[in-house]
């Protein structure tokens, strides 16, 4: 399922309606002065268990994309058109690899994607193999950035990064409320994310003082969350910690909240289901849960107008779609530095990138071994069906509740 | 160890999934007892009936179990008129060209559910949601507590109907020996549109019972299907008994499996009942009776 967006149908018509009168005024060079499009891949889950994840990552690249055309294009190259081509990884590795293959083809000069750690690991490795620079939007895994690919660059923060400012957030909450919680129960997704990150957090949780007394992995789908909610209730920990894909994260909490499961809190790191949407139709089921995630700066005009549009447009202002818009405009900004869609030039343009990360809440982009260095996430909890960021404090628009009060 | 009382809910809430488990698994036996094919649009035909709940809930306010009535008759309609203008028609009255048409409408209809509804999550917040028995250490939520006692009903009706009625009898018949059947005057094809009908409508049922405690998405459907498939392949191909008694005993595998032996390696059980009973008893729990 591959199409390509043509951002140039305005352009074409205007040298359609240019050329005939500059032939007939006869200077018919006009064609030539006109950049070649440079081609992005855009590979995203858009159908299979995470499809809407994917839909929403194809949504920011390609606003991004459009916003650039918009604006003029590559000025440095002329004003070249950014081209989408859109690939779907259909929530497989293998497809998602053969997306790197066919575009690599086509002639992409970069690709943008691919939400899943397992399909990202192996698609930067088959673009690592062209040489072409591979912008990863969302993918949490640092398996991603670890193994020495020159192509491969993540601004957003990785799981170990997620980890230690939310084991950080959650140990100064705990000392607050005077050491309320001694134990916890880690849930999570079994894939290469959610392992990755119950690993760093069972091994990373005492140096808060606070015990994991089980960690539970369950596949995607799950059809039923009972038995792990029986579980947990056998084990009364203080808290429930959890990392798994939207879907799953929600039938959990669901479930956690039927069984009255009573625990100090709830506290996720990436919960891939805590968004607007979830706060908003299930109140009563999230209220007072926790999660480390992305999120954009609200102190930015830009995500503030982006987000508009976005709502706008019917959709929702998740993650996926203010990295998956980031990650194309650092893509234009080092174009537009390296003046040229060469591989190496614009490997090297990335490399170097202080790229100001206007919707993020990041400091200056720096990147070491492909990982954004300031890239940070935010902790977030779900109150009276509303989503308020609760640390860094700079960035926060409430107090957190914690412990929360028992059901 | 764990709790004695623990182990006695994890019972409870595996007999309570299995009643759903039960629902999908009848209509996918009686499809397969009438027409001798394996559905294999029967996830997502039990995704659009999850949809026809979300909407009509979303839209109008009706409350899933209200639109019990209504979304089982459309589905009805649905499988009978699908059968007859599409299954039945391009099938030239092969059993092989039935499966390879129901696996490409299962495409088809994945794919327009992705075009039409997106990828997006939808649930249904309804106000009992929360609610729940309490019986000893068990929080029996409301919600698949009545899914539960509606899932059996609505199977002993089916029974019932299957029994007693004359279309019952003549699916029956056309179940046994079609050629027969047809001997005798039964319209065999108008047996299969409404025996197609009929599980569909089983779907509807599930969909309406499944909505208030899970959620819709283009692929939630196919979750049901394997273990709707392993259900009938234990209770006996084609066999309504069997598919009762395969779902309880699935539930509670996979429930005590879960608790006993984690999440993910309780799915385990699931696995080796279906190899113990091909190589035991290939026919299945009831398939003698089917």
């Amino acid at each position: 399922m591959k199409k390509q967006i043509n951002n140039s149908v305005s352009r074409r018509g205007f040298v359609a309606g240019t050329t005939a009168l500059a032939g007939s005024l006869g200077f018919p060079a006009v064609l030539g002065a006109q950049p070649a499009a440079v081609k992005v891949g855009l590979i995203h889950p858009v159908t299979g268990f995470v499809a809407y994840n994917g839909q929403q990552g194809r949504l920011g690249g390609t606003m991004a994309i459009e916003d650039i055309n918009k604006a003029g294009g590559i000025k440095s190259m002329g004003g070249a058109k950014l081209e989408a081509l859109l690939g779907d990884s259909q929530s497989k590795v293998e497809v998602g690899v053969a997306e790197v293959e066919k575009m690599n083809e086509q002639g992409v000069a970069a690709y943008i994607g691919c939400f899943q750690s397992p399909v990202t690991i192996a698609a930067t490795q088959a673009a690592a193999k062209y040489n072409t620079p591979f912008l990863v939007d969302v993918a949490a895994s640092d398996v991603i950035v670890n193994r020495g690919l020159k192509n491969t660059f993540r601004l957003m923060p990785g799981f170990g990064v997620c980890v230690d400012d939310g084991i950080a957030s959650l140990g100064a909450l705990n000392k607050a409320a005077n050491n309320v919680a001694k134990t916890a129960v880690i849930v999570h997704e079994s894939g290469e994310f959610g392992t990755g990150t119950a690993k760093l957090l069972a091994s990373k949780l005492p140096s808060i003082g606070i015990e994991a007394k089980e960690v539970i992995a369950h596949d995607n789908p799950t059809r039923n969350f009972d038995n792990i909610a029986l579980r947990i209730r056998s084990i009364a920990p203080d808290v429930v910690m959890m990392s798994n894909y939207g879907n799953e994260y929600m039938l959990l909490a669901r479930t956690l909240y039927q069984q009255k499961v009573n625990v100090a809190g709830f506290y996720s790191i990436l919960g891939g289901g805590f968004n607007y949407k979830f706060v908003k139709e299930m109140p009563d089921v999230s209220q007072y849960m926790m999660d480390v995630n992305h999120w954009f700066n609200p102190k930015s005009e830009q995500a503030q107008a982006l987000k508009k549009r976005v709502e706008a447009g019917g959709a929702l202002f998740t993650f996926e779609v203010y990295l998956g818009y980031s990650a194309a405009m650092l893509l234009a900004d080092s174009l537009e530095r390296a003046g040229s869609a060469d591989k190496a030039k614009l490997t090297d343009a990335l490399a170097s990138s202080t790229f100001k990360a206007e919707l993020m809440p990041y400091g200056p982009t720096k990147f070491v071994n492909g990982q954004n260095q300031g890239a940070r996430p935010a902790v977030m909890q779900s109150l009276k069906g509303d989503i308020e960021v609760i640390a860094p404090a700079e960035f926060a628009s409430a107090k957190a509740v914690f412990p929360k009060p028992k059901l | 160890m764990l709790d004695p009382q623990i182990i006695f809910a994890g019972i409870l809430n595996g007999l309570l999934a299995g009643g759903i488990y039960v629902l999908v698994a009848v209509g996918l036996t009686l499809i397969y007892g009438v027409l001798h094919i394996i559905n294999f649009a029967h996830g997502s035909l039990l995704m659009l009936a999850m949809y026809a709940v979300f909407w009509l809930w979303r839209l109008v306010g009706v409350d899933p179990y209200v639109a019990l009535p209504v979304v089982t008759a459309g589905a009805f309609v649905f499988g009978f008129v699908l059968y007859r203008l599409v299954i039945g028609r391009f099938s030239h009255g092969r059993d092989e060209n039935i499966l390879l048409i129901t696996l490409g409408l299962s495409i088809v209809i994945d794919n327009a559910a992705l075009l039409f509804f997106g990828g997006d999550t939808q649930t249904i917040d309804v106000p009992y949601a929360g609610s729940f028995v309490e019986v000893g250490a068990a929080f029996l939520p409301l919600p698949k507590l009545i899914s539960f006692g509606a899932s059996l009903l609505i199977c002993a009706v089916l029974g019932l109907y299957m029994a007693k009625s004359d279309t019952g009898k003549a699916i029956r018949a056309v179940a046994k020996e079609r050629q027969g059947a047809r001997l005798v005057g039964i319209d065999v094809d108008n047996i299969f549109a409404i025996s197609y009908g009929i599980g569909i409508a089983c779907l509807g049922a599930a969909a309406c019972l499944l909505m208030p405690s899970y959620y819709v998405t283009p692929s939630s459907g196919h979750a049901f299907v394997l273990v709707a498939f392993t259900i009938v392949v234990l209770g006996g191909m084609g066999s309504f008994i069997g598919a009762a008694v395969g779902g309880f005993i699935i539930g509670i595998t996979e429930a005590l499996g879960g608790l006993l032996l984690g999440e993910q390696l309780g799915q385990i059980g699931i696995s080796l009942i279906f190899i113990l009973i091909l190589l035991l008893k290939p026919t299945g729990l009831f398939g003698s009776k089917a």
